[in-house]
């Protein structure tokens, strides 16, 4: 467990000589319905004593992750003209134009005498014939994965000027056992499902865990010992801890964008207030003192305000409340009850859950509630959670069941904020309450 | 689990008084007055005759089987009909005659609602139970209260009848 969040990259060279000012190419991450951008993405040249197949292998976990965005198409390599070996060593641009490449991507990888692999690429623009980038890695060969993330966030970043995401996990919570009586395992993964494991073994119930962005910790809720209470797990070294002493639950906690704060709700004689606590002083501050539930609070990234739910309108709906509590108002006026806002890494947006002619759905608006769209709608969904470029949402979706119990399959899926279908992230079982962590460092 | 073991044995025991329990998920209220007469004091009579060659005085079996052990709230609500309250006013009769049971009220949610929310819902639901049996005049730590929010649904199904009987606090014998 502790080993995945741990991987590190022990060198990163930048190779690029060429000055990429000169490139127009650029794909704009605004408009998620248009044609997506054809790329030859080369399978890697293997040398060196390398594996004939992690050449491929790095070159289709990077395709699967920039397809996944839906900006970018990979052209099949059977249409290739140019081999990648040759253009490895210098690209024939009209051979690339002719199959309507707009971007190029070579690579090689190679054994070090160490045992570690080392691999280098090239992203090139096709019709300015020049480089955009070029890098080299050098790491263990259990990690080649996280090599494909880094050249998928790399492509991204050149051909969108907006960072990549893909170099991410997701916590979440992996679901067995019949409907009535659920067990819930907090499991882990990369952001594309692979490297995926287990964190808890399914005794206690638990739910909503969250990343901290500073640290190796995520914040949960669980029911150890009949108590639901909040909890912090660090996953290098194991150790979980509850808040301390608080009288009734603790619940739906979220750090602060700096990690040093953790926002969460606390149920006193049935009431719901949000509270903050300083992570380093423990001191514990209310911010709200309402006799409606105030619940779902979330950090604005430079944590002047805090987005939550609340009914003390009468139905569940959005508020922002200045960091210390004061100056609530409510921004979510589209008719239907409003839940889990999420403010956006970015600060423009802020995400939520509608529910509204027996539907929920996941939508977006402004942190002042204007320009309200939704991004997604079915019999239930819940949850979104941002990627750390604040481009796209993944939440959690559920079918409905029978009489029986049967069916209620409970999917994790992303959508871009840009619009355009949500698409699965497979799990090996049923899934919820899913949370992108911040970029690795 | 628990809570389901123990309706299995009810069944198989006491199929007339399962059933007016089984009702109650239609009408709380009603089912026991219509089972136990309409006043607390008929009640425990009717409790002790039922009871008395099955069930230990003062057990989760006894409280399931003769009295019922849910009320049932609204969408979004947490106030206490006029058949919670009745079912709840026998509780705390029962509690009263029963000196040595503490309870536990779980509080629960439909799958119709966000998790979050449904947890502080279910919180509310079972404190309203709670601040009733204390307004009866039970002592207040005598009465637990846990929310499960969707967590722990009852009745299987997305349909309205299972939303229904799934919005529910719980009587529980610790």
């Amino acid at each position: 467990m502790a080993r995945i969040l741990k991987i590190l990259i022990p060198l990163v060279l930048i190779l690029s000589a060429f000055k990429p000012a000169m490139s127009q190419l650029r794909v704009s991450v605004e408009d998620g319905l248009r044609e997506p951008l054809p790329i030859a993405f080369a399978p890697f040249v293997t040398k060196n004593g390398a594996s004939p197949n992690m050449g491929r292998d790095l070159a289709d976990v990077a395709i699967a992750d920039l397809e996944s965005s839906r900006l970018f198409r990979a052209i099949d390599p059977s249409a290739f003209i140019q081999t990648p070996a040759a253009a490895t060593i210098a690209p024939r641009f009209p051979d690339w134009r002719q199959i309507n490449a707009q971007a190029l991507v070579v690579g090689t990888v190679g054994n070090e005498p160490d045992g570690r692999i080392r691999v280098e690429f090239r992203l090139w623009d096709v019709l300015g014939e020049v480089q955009l980038v070029g890098q080299a890695y050098v790491t263990q060969r259990e990690n080649w994965r996280r090599i494909s993330h880094l050249v998928a966030d790399t492509v991204y970043k050149w051909l969108t000027g907006e960072k990549g995401y893909f170099d991410t996990r997701i916590v979440y919570v992996a679901e067995s056992g019949t409907a009535d009586r659920k067990v819930k395992r907090l499991a882990i993964m990369d952001q594309d499902g692979a490297n995926h494991s287990y964190l808890t073994n399914g005794r206690n119930l638990v739910l909503t865990p969250r990343f901290s962005p500073s640290r190796q910790e995520i914040t949960y809720m669980s029911y150890a010992g009949r108590r639901p209470r909040v909890r912090i797990l660090n996953v290098d070294t194991n150790q979980d801890e509850t808040l301390g002493p608080i009288d009734g639950m603790t619940f739906a906690p979220r750090f602060s964008p700096d990690g040093d704060k953790l926002l969460f709700s606390a149920e006193q004689r049935g009431n719901s207030d949000v509270f903050a606590l300083d992570l380093r002083s423990r001191r514990r501050e209310r911010l709200t003192d309402h006799p409606a539930i105030d619940t779902s609070p979330s950090f604005s990234p430079n944590q002047r305000e805090i987005v939550f739910n609340s009914d003390r309108g009468g139905t569940p709906q959005l508020y922002v409340m200045s960091a210390d509590g004061g100056n609530a108002r409510r921004i979510s006026f589209g008719g239907g009850r409003y839940a889990t806002p999420v403010w956006s890494p970015r600060g423009d947006l802020i995400a939520f859950t509608k529910i509204e002619g027996g539907q929920f759905g996941i939508g977006v608006m402004r942190s002042d509630g204007s320009n309200e769209k939704m991004l997604s709608q079915s019999y239930f969904e819940e949850s979104p959670t941002w990627a750390p470029n604040g481009r796209v949402i993944m939440f959690f979706r559920r079918t409905p069941t029978d009489r029986k119990g049967r069916g209620g399959r409970s999917r994790l899926f992303i959508v871009d904020v840009a619009g355009g279908e949500p698409r699965e992230i497979v799990t090996p079982g049923d899934a919820s309450d899913p949370a992108w962590s911040p970029l690795s460092p | 689990m628990k809570l389901k073991s123990l309706a299995v044995i009810c069944l198989g025991l006491l199929i007339s008084a399962c059933a007016a329990s089984n009702d109650q998920a239609a009408s709380s209220g009603s089912a026991s007055g219509a089972s136990a007469g309409s006043n607390s004091g008929q009640l425990s009579r009717d409790v002790t005759t039922t009871t008395s060659s099955t069930f230990a005085p003062g057990s989760q079996e006894e409280l399931q089987a003769s009295i019922g052990d849910r009320v049932f709230f609204e969408t979004d609500r947490y106030d206490l009909s006029p058949e919670a309250q009745a079912m709840a006013g026998t509780w705390a009769d029962w509690m009263k005659k029963h000196q040595n049971v503490q309870i536990e009220i779980e509080g629960h949610a439909d799958e119709r609602g966000t998790r979050e929310y449904n947890l502080a819902l279910g919180a509310r639901r079972a404190n309203t139970v709670k601040d009733y049996l204390t307004s009866l005049g039970v002592q207040a730590n005598r009465v637990s209260t846990v929310s499960y929010g969707t967590e722990r649904p009852d009745a299987l199904g997305s349909n309205e009848e299972a939303w229904a009987k799934n919005r529910r606090s719980v009587a529980v014998v610790r």
